[in-house]
């Protein structure tokens, strides 16, 4: 993949052969473009108030949508195409989406949370229908017609009466400027939105949002073709590796660049505590790394030994305490009410669950590129958030934000803040002391040992219930290290590994969070506290966003936990939930699943043997996520005697508001459950006093195809008068809960420790045994 | 350094490396390919494999110089543009996520096609052990073997 870094969307209009013009008042290219924003070396500032930044139309009256969030596989710029289409009242075929380039889109905040077509397509479909309006009205009058005698179907206006009277869009605007203007609601990123004068269609009406279509950057995927960040190269790029210390914490005190004088073209880039080399060649850039000689400091070592993880969380002061959103100001808990409900209550129960650290550990370690050009600077990067990458390089680099072009290029997978926010910075850091375009990818050990991580955590329940087995007050405690120890976006150079070395000051965040459920429980209390992290800078167990942001954690403990509940007054799980939930889509959702796998209730462990050593059973849970609800069987064998679990089939119900495409929603739906399954059944990041000891895929193993579950069922609960909800992430939630439940129906003992491996599933049924 | 002569996708190149390097970098590095991705450099998880006479090896354990056979990468299984069958499974079924993993579970789908035309579901899991995915496309990697065995079978 070879890189013209002089690319502006304007020269993608005229590659495309579109000659950009002004429709109200003529602009020539050579002019700058209308209104806002300062002008960089190679791009402009686009405005969210502006129809063009968001949708152009060439000669051929093809339609590209500029979408400023991002596709991390899920298919999330093909429902923006469609949803384009359909607006537009155009084949899909016709509708290209451009993402993930700060030249060409606005900020709409990348990947995150969830958010792409719940927040991410609103813009998108106003513009879109703002566009129909627009190129009616143009179109009426180039037929000599009024707006009410004409309609628009396959990328032209018609007249209603002789429908063979039409204009394509092509030719009423094909490579011309909209210049319309839309009202924007002063936002970037996430909640970014505008609108123009027009209405978007009613759902009613759809015909190309809800269809099943394929996605379009999968054939170049499976044929070989499709560039990926690692295959970005430049003229003159240099290969540049990390030095990383043995004892997390230490810096180099001392290195010796003699060491590598024998390996060609091969040098030193150490700026602060900050250590790494770079050559001509990779696999020379490789043994730099490796055989250079450094000096560390000596420090103590900066963790507690990991048997007493869960010891060390529960005895940490709090640093912060609230019961409400991580990111809202402090709610203190209501526990006067739950306390007094406790003192007069029939009967209480209470447990405590565990959660270990767990590791993005994409496919493979981070890559970025990046051209530093003394006064500007492109970067080449996998982050789910380019646009916030391009902001931090800009910091660190000590350049204005408008002279950084960020260009996402796929990566290795991508669930959160993981490696590549860093590697941005690796690589702008060393193609700055370089002199050079440099390009970095860490090695397998880096995936896991050095990427930021879902922080650990324990959660304590408690639940009283009167003499009739009504649940009288319900408390939830959770305790853990923070979900923004790192920040889910890298525009400040504090929250990544080579800032933090280069003198960066300390920004990190404390935020936890509740379970997103809807039980109508009385006297229910839910907050969090949060405890400082292991090692405050550089740390190999810094903690951040990992799909679904402490989402399997919480709904690990809560939705156990509600089992446990329906046990202890002998009700059966569903039927206990749909007592407490009073929303309507929440008793949907669980009936849905519940009808699919056609449940038999139970009001203890059924401890089915399905054959020899084999117990089965099932397990329900049922997660809410902002506007998302999930719903999930799963049905779970356990050997007795090896301890391995292997869930063999779900059934996952979702709402997720109108379904777009069901396709790539099943798609997404099923990825998460098999992600959610790894997590649940192996991921455990481990460590020794000294260090992250889970370097490889042997030291931190993830599901295999042995593992794959026989089926995944999906039910999807379509619901066309409601705005598309995220589903990228939510269900991945209801995951470790179901198999928990289900292991509870089929042995009768409960794991409330993660992850359920063999191991310890065998010492919990030896320990229920004696 | 050595002169290493390399056959890849039906073109045979020549160029100076180090005999101990890696295949995946001669690959990449020497000729600019991007099939064989780094994964782990440690043959754990697939990202790396091509087939070298048919057969899926990890090139990102295998030294440069002990490349005995004729190479094919992902991106040299089409026959003039027509794709794989087991590409054309892998498409039909909307495979893969990032796609990142992909070269190994093709290569070895091929493979094992080739040995069993009509393998069970057994043989499929025993045949990807050792292979990765961690955006979780399992599920549609064995809809996706079990079509381009079927289309095999009516071929
Ligand atoms: S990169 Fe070769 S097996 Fe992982
Ligand atoms: S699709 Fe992302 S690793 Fe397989």
């Amino acid at each position: 993949m070879e890189f013209d870094a002089t690319v502006s969307r304007r020269d993608v209009l005229k590659g495309s052969g579109a000659l950009v013009v002004a429709v109200v008042a003529p602009r020539a290219l050579s002019q700058a473009p209308a209104g806002d924003g300062q002008q960089g070396p190679f791009w402009r500032e686009l405005s969210p108030a502006q129809l063009d930044t968001y949708l152009a139309i060439d000669e051929q009256g093809l339609v590209t949508a500029y979408f400023g969030k991002m596709d991390m596989g899920q298919g999330v710029d093909l429902s923006i195409a469609q949803i384009v289409a359909e607006e537009l009242h155009m084949a899909l075929d016709d509708v290209a989406v451009v993402m993930g380039d700060t030249a060409l889109t606005v900020n709409q905040g990348g990947a995150s949370g969830s958010t792409g077509l719940e927040q991410g397509a609103k813009p998108l479909r106003n513009a879109a229908a703002e566009a129909r309006r627009v190129l009616s009205e143009l179109g009426a009058r180039h037929l000599g017609l009024l707006m009410s005698q004409v309609g628009s179907q396959g990328g032209a206006v018609y007249a209603l009466d002789d429908p063979t009277q039409r204009v394509s869009y092509g030719e009423l605007l094909g490579g011309q400027h909209f210049d319309v203007k839309l009202e924007w609601n002063g936002r970037f990123g996430n909640t970014l939105d505008a609108r123009g004068r027009e209405t978007p269609k009613p759902s009613s009406i759809y015909e190309t949002v809800g269809k099943p279509f394929q996605r379009r950057d999968l054939p170049g995927i499976v044929m070989g073709t499709r560039d990926y960040i690692v295959d970005v190269r430049l003229p003159g790029m240099l290969h540049g590796r990390v030095v990383r210390p043995p004892v997390a914490g230490s810096v180099p005190a001392n290195f010796d660049s003699d060491s590598i004088a024998h390996i060609p073209g091969a040098r030193v880039v150490h700026e602060g505590d900050y250590l790494g080399v770079v050559a001509e060649r990779e696999w020379d850039a490789i043994k730099a790394a490796r055989e250079l000689d450094v000096t560390w400091t000596d420090v103590d070592a900066p963790f507690p030994e990991m048997a007493s993880l869960y010891d060390h969380i529960r005895e940490a002061p709090v640093v912060r305490e609230s019961a409400g959103g991580g990111r809202a100001a402090d709610v203190a808990p209501d526990l006067e009410s739950f306390d007094a409900a406790l003192a007069r209550a029939n009967r209480v129960i209470e447990a405590e669950y565990e959660f270990p650290f767990q590791s993005h550990a994409s496919m493979a370690p981070a890559c970025a590129v990046c051209d530093f050009r003394g006064d500007h600077a492109i970067l080449w990067t996998g982050s789910q958030k380019p646009h916030y990458a391009a902001q931090g390089v800009a910091q660190l680099l000590g350049l204005p934000v408008e002279n950084v072009r960020g260009i996402w290029v796929p990566g290795p997978g991508s669930y959160g803040r993981n490696d590549a926010g860093d590697a941005a910075m690796d690589a702008a850091l060393m193609s700055k002391a370089a002199g050079r375009p440099v390009r970095v990818q860490g090695m397998r050990d880096e995936g896991s040992g050095w990427d930021p991580k879902g922080p650990a955590s324990i959660h304590h329940v408690r639940a009283s219930f009167d003499a009739a087995g009504n649940v009288t007050a319900y408390c939830f405690r959770s305790k853990g290290f923070s979900a923004g120890d790192t920040e889910s976006n890298e525009s400040n150079p504090s929250h990544t590994y080579a800032g933090m070395l280069t003198g960066w000051p300390d920004a990190s965040v404390q935020r936890f969070n509740n379970p997103g459920d809807r039980y109508e429980f009385p006297n229910k209390v839910q907050y969090w506290q949060t405890i400082a992290p292991l090692l405050g800078r550089a740390s190999p167990l810094r903690t951040a966003h990992l799909r679904d942001p402490l989402g399997p954690q919480i709904h690990f403990a809560s939705e156990s936990f509600v089992d446990e509940m329906a046990h202890a007054v002998n009700t059966d799980p569903i039927e206990f939930r749909l007592r407490y939930l009073e929303e309507q889509r929440d008793a949907d959702v669980l009936r849905a699943a519940a009808e699919r796998y056609a449940w038999q209730p139970r009001v203890a462990a059924t401890r089915e043997i399905r054959s020899g050593d084999v117990a089965t059973g099932r397990g329900v849970a049922y997660t809410r996520r902002n506007n998302s609800v999930v719903a999930v069987i799963a049905e779970v064998d356990v050997n007795l005697r090896t301890g391995r679990v292997w869930p063999r089939r779900f059934v996952v119900a979702a709402d997720q508001g109108i379904v777009v495409n069901p396709l790539w929603l099943r798609r997404t739906l099923e990825g998460n459950v098999i992600h959610g399954m790894s997590r649940t059944l192996h991921e455990e990041v481990r460590f020794s006093r000294e260090r992250v000891t889970s370097i490889d895929w042997l030291s931190y193993p993830i599901l295999e195809m042995a593992d794959a579950p026989e089926e995944i069922d999906i039910v999807l609960v379509n619901r066309p008068e409601l705005p598309p909800y995220g589903a990228g992430e939510p269900s991945t939630r209801t995951i470790t809960p179901a198999i928990a439940n289900a292991i509870f129906d089929a042995t009768g003992v409960r794991l409330r420790r993660a992850p359920f491996t063999a191991e310890r599933m065998l010492e919990a049924l030896e320990a229920a045994a004696t | 350094m050595a002169l290493i002569t390399l056959s890849v996708d039906g073109e045979s190149h020549t160029f100076d490396a180090e005999p101990d390097m890696p295949l995946l970098y001669a690959l990449r590095d020497h000729l600019a390919l991007k099939n064989p991705r780094f994964g782990c450099g440690l043959a754990q998880c697939g990202a790396c494999t091509v087939l070298m006479d048919g057969q899926p090896i990890r090139s990102c354990v295998m030294p440069v110089a002990a490349v005995t056979g004729e190479l094919t990468t992902l991106g040299g299984l089409a026959v003039n543009g027509t794709p794989h069958v087991v590409q054309q499974a892998f498409i039909d079924e909307q495979v893969p996520f990032c796609g990142y993993c992909v070269s190994g579970w093709v290569l070895y789908a091929v493979a094992l096609l080739e040995r069993d035309p009509a393998p069970s579901d057994e043989a499929i899991r025993a045949a990807f052990a050792g292979l990765k995915c961690r955006c979780g496309a399992h599920s549609a990697i064995l809809r996706a073997v079990n079509r381009a065995a079927g289309e095999l079978q009516r071929a």
